[in-house]
């Protein structure tokens, strides 16, 4: 059934019917009102969970970490500055193998201050171990969390994820959304069963001292982990899918794919902006098409590969930029094209929460057409 | 936001889908501050700001002037503008209707603060046709509870038949 709600509720909700043993976080625009949400949730003994309340971001994610190597489903939620500050623990997370999930209410990154949407701030944690979802709607991101705890969890995994949508964009719109019963989610997640916990019977060490001699192969299966959490996302949409009737078994979506010269790329909430662009090019006989990257980590470039078969360009969209080498988005698509054939041309758009339009996604789409490319998308012209 | 919320809501109760979201602004009360609804029979999916609205809600007047508040209008759209002049006039493109209704003294009579947002949601109701007396008085005993509920319930309909008596 379809309710009308703010999407960080909906965040909150979905959430509380994870059942999370402990959750901890710092409140920071435009996350707030999730763990507000929760907070109230846990002092109303809606959820059976110990709500850690901090001093910062630092200590926030260091508390969950303590809190699932002793054996607890965890939750957290951040955003820009938030996520900047949990960097170092971010690390330690998923060395440790730790299925934490934590919602990133996408945000910008400081200087100069920015509290609206980009995703840089995600990111920017690319190379942390961290697998990493992002949503298009907010019925997307609510279910994206009950993916992400099934794929962390799997014994085959244990990494934690960001579920990550975009900040006031998604976090504070008002919109329908259908959220299952708890009943519903205790059918397709179980209870939580650590693979190994903190125990004083039985003794052991967590992030410990690697020499050369072994440090690499941490990171070795850390990154094999990440490669099997493709077939293990597949796995958990798809049962998504059977139980609730919306299919996530897609790493990435294509969306009038077919029979299309130019292919935009793009992830996160603009993907509802570019579909509705696709369809009035369509309508003017223009063949437009949209591959939307649903997991960044791990990256799906065979997936791409094949979803882009048969176009003849690619223009990417990326809200965020690794300064002195174009987006990020673009950097890998490029890769998983390479020797195609196929021009990929990047574009950075809404930095810093700029709006972007059907007419922009238009206009990228004929520049991408006359091969220019490669550039900031709607630049103020005075820097020009 | 609260208005823009809750119209969306109402609309949704009345059997669309809807979207309502802030300006993406830092919100406090008495700062400006921009929120848009869209409402439509499919699934909204555009996430873009409004640039071109049928519709407008100018809760504060004394914005108008500062602030160009009728800017995308087409003729054939409706302004609501709360404002205690009844023959308010300024700038309105051409083809647009514009209604005027005091909704703060209406809100200080029936709720006993200058807060105009569910008034202002009664008088679009009755303005613009988009949305029924009984999903709006659902979304506001949602919304609110107990004798608040009633007194915002009594508001939007004091302005709904106002402007439903001029429309």
């Amino acid at each position: 059934m379809l309710e009308f709600m703010e999407g960080s509720h909906a965040v909150a909700e979905i959430v509380k019917r994870c059942r999370p043993q402990v959750i901890s976080a710092y409140p920071i625009t435009p996350q707030t009102h999730i763990v507000e949400d929760l907070a109230q949730m846990v002092a109303n003994c809606e959820i059976d969970a110990e709500y850690i309340t901090v001093e910062s971001e630092f200590s926030a994610l260091s508390a969950c970490l303590g809190a699932s190597a002793a054996g607890s489903r965890v939750y957290s939620a951040t955003t820009s500055q938030g996520l900047a500050l949990m960097f170092e623990v971010c690390f330690n997370v998923a060395g440790m193998r730790q299925p934490i999930v934590m919602t990133i209410a996408n945000r910008s990154l400081g200087a100069p201050l920015s509290i609206w949407n980009d995703q840089q701030d995600s990111i920017s944690l690319r190379d942390s171990g961290w697998l990493q979802f992002y949503a298009e709607d907010n019925q997307e991101t609510a279910d994206l969390h009950m993916i992400a705890y099934k794929v962390c969890e799997d014994h085959d995994i244990l990494l934690p994820a960001f579920v990550c949508f975009d900040g006031f964009i998604l976090t504070h719109t008002f919109e329908p959304v259908s959220l299952p019963t708890q009943e519903e989610v205790d059918a397709y997640l179980p209870a939580f069963n650590p693979y190994q916990r903190l125990d004083a019977e039985n003794p052991l060490s967590f992030g410990m001292y690697a020499t050369p001699d072994y440090y690499m192969e941490f990171r070795y299966e850390v990154d094999r982990a990440m490669q099997r959490a493709k077939q293990a996302f597949v796995k958990a949409g798809r049962e998504f899918g059977e139980q609730f009737g919306r299919d996530y078994s897609g790493l990435v979506e294509g969306y009038r794919l077919e029979d299309a010269d130019t292919a935009l790329v793009a992830m996160g909430s603009i993907c509802g902006t570019v579909k509705d662009a696709v369809d009035e090019m369509r309508e003017n006989g223009r063949k437009v098409g949209l591959l939307k990257i649903r997991t960044y980590r791990p990256f799906p470039a065979q997936e791409i590969a094949d979803a882009l078969k048969g176009v003849s360009k690619v223009a990417v969209l990326d809200k965020n930029i690794s300064l002195g080498n174009g987006g990020a988005v673009g950097i890998e698509v490029k890769t998983a094209l390479y020797g195609s054939g196929i021009s990929v041309y990047d574009y950075i758009i809404a930095l810093g929460g700029r709006d972007v339009r059907k007419r922009d996604i238009a206009a990228i789409v004929d520049l991408a057409e006359k091969g220019k490319g490669d550039m900031f998308y709607g630049l103020r012209t005075e820097v020009l | 936001m609260t208005a823009a919320e809750l119209i969306a809501y109402a609309a949704f109760e009345g059997g669309v889908f809807s979207q309502a979201f802030p300006a993406f602004g830092v919100e406090r009360r008495g700062a400006p501050v921009q929120a848009f609804v869209r409402f439509s029979d499919e699934k909204v999916r555009l996430r873009s700001q409004i640039y071109e609205p049928d519709y407008i809600i100018v809760q504060d007047p004394t914005l108008i002037g500062d602030v160009d508040v009728f800017k995308g209008m087409k003729a054939g759209g409706i302004a609501i503008v709360n404002t205690e002049k009844s023959d308010f006039d300024s700038g309105v493109p051409e083809g647009v209707k514009v209604y005027t209704i005091d909704a703060t003294t209406i809100a200080l009579e029936e709720l006993g603060v200058p807060i105009t947002n569910t008034t202002l949601m009664g008088a679009f109701a009755a303005a613009t046709g988009e949305i029924g007396l009984e999903p709006l008085e659902h979304a506001l005993r949602s919304r609110f509870s107990g004798s608040m509920a009633d007194k915002n319930v009594k508001a939007a309909e004091r302005a709904y038949n106002l402007i439903g008596g001029a429309a």
